[in-house]
């Protein structure tokens, strides 16, 4: 997988002045989460499931931070009750989703969640966007990012597995 | 105590939703709460879970803009907190949780004790029951032991309070730690009456966030 794209995704996260980023770890967030980890600017809090991460990134909108939640499609089931708090409280909320279940899946376990990544979010009142061609990263991760934070409403990115390259089963 | 609740007669929850339940630990709730809150320094930011955790909260310190309070979302408690303190590493945090909303999330404790915040305490109000519901026993109740676990995830810093002469050591740890704290409150089964507390979570975010940082 190409590091450049999400070398830009993470330059443009810190230059929003996100600095906390919350994660379960992920194949397809591998870059950003080394690279959070690795930076002495930023909290990198690993998660033992991602419906922590709402709860965190709410309670560091509350001290006057910005966080990115960074989650595999399957992590957002485990979110959907907690995200009542972010709609309730109106929180920015933004939350960047790697998509297994999707174009070229091979494992019939990362379906049922991947195709219902999208309409559960936008159940929840969660506006998703959609990237798949490496081309499309600057624009889309910039637009979710002033939404999230400047509209203060809850965001999701989902990385198509066109830009992430499916896992490759043998 | 155990046995005068069993005493139908004289048992002090007669005519409530705990009419009959009993727990391990003795503590008065609400004094509990209120003795260690007391101790904190009153730029302590609090996050408190919903239900009985919110009213031990709000009985000690009243609608306070310092407190942000949950009406649902159970389980989210602890993790708020924890990205609170993150922010806000000058302030002391301290989330007040039962023992009911800890287990639903009981991961977060080794979240927390992996980042181990220095400010960052948890306070958790155990009787034992998920009164909320309508007292239905909690695992707490039937062997867990929440402060074992806090252990195990790796907090550094971890008491149970089961006597009210316990409360000031608790309270000073809290106060003082170095690192993330938890203290478990062995409290009595009751039910203290209801304190009005607005549902919109939106409000006590933008009022939270005003008193801190001067912009809602």
């Amino acid at each position: 997988m190409s590091t450049e794209w999400p070398e830009e995704i993470y330059g443009l996260l810190r230059e929003a002045g996100i600095d906390q980023f919350a994660f379960v770890p992920d194949a397809g967030h591998d870059h950003l989460i080394k690279r959070s980890i690795a930076d002495p600017d930023v909290h990198a809090i690993a998660l033992t499931t991602e419906e922590e991460g709402v709860g965190l990134l709410a309670g560091a909108h509350l001290g006057g931070s910005r966080g990115v939640l960074l989650m595999q499609s399957s992590g957002v089931g485990n979110c959907i009750n907690l995200l009542s708090l972010i709609r309730t409280g109106r929180f920015p909320f933004l939350t960047l989703i790697s998509m297994r279940g999707d174009f070229g899946e091979g494992n019939p376990w990362q379906m049922p969640m991947g195709q219902s990544t999208q309409p559960v979010l936008e159940a929840c009142d969660v506006i998703c966007m959609r990237i798949d061609e490496p081309g499309d990263v600057e624009g889309t991760i910039s637009a979710a990012i002033t939404m999230a934070f400047n509209s203060e409403i809850p965001i999701a990115v989902l990385l198509g597995q066109k830009l992430l390259g499916a896992k490759k089963f043998s | 105590m155990p046995d005068s609740k069993n005493d139908p007669n004289t048992d002090p929850n007669k005519g409530t939703r705990a009419e009959g339940k009993t727990a391990t630990g003795h503590l008065d709730r609400r004094a509990a709460v209120k003795t260690i809150l007391d101790m904190l320094d009153e730029d302590t930011l609090i996050v408190a879970g919903l239900a009985g955790a919110k009213g031990d909260v709000l009985a000690a310190l009243g609608d306070d803009p310092r407190i942000f309070g949950f009406g649902g979302a159970m389980g989210a408690a602890a993790s708020m907190g924890l990205g609170l303190a993150l922010a806000q590493p000058d302030k002391r945090v301290l989330v007040v949780t039962g023992d009911g909303e800890l287990l639903m999330n009981v991961g977060t404790l080794a979240t927390i004790a992996v980042s181990n915040p220095s400010n960052l305490g948890i306070v958790c109000v155990d009787n034992e029951h998920y009164g909320e519901t309508g007292y239905q026993r909690s695992h707490t109740g039937l062997g867990t032991d929440l402060a074992t676990m806090a252990m195990g995830a790796g907090i550094g810093a971890v008491r149970t309070v089961g006597e009210e002469s316990e409360l000031v050591e608790a309270g000073e740890m809290l106060r003082q730690s170095n690192g993330s704290a938890f203290v478990l409150l062995k409290v009595r089964v009751d039910e203290p009456p209801k304190i009005r507390f607005s549902w919109d979570a939106a409000f006590h975010k933008n009022r939270f966030r005003q008193a801190l940082l001067g912009t809602p």
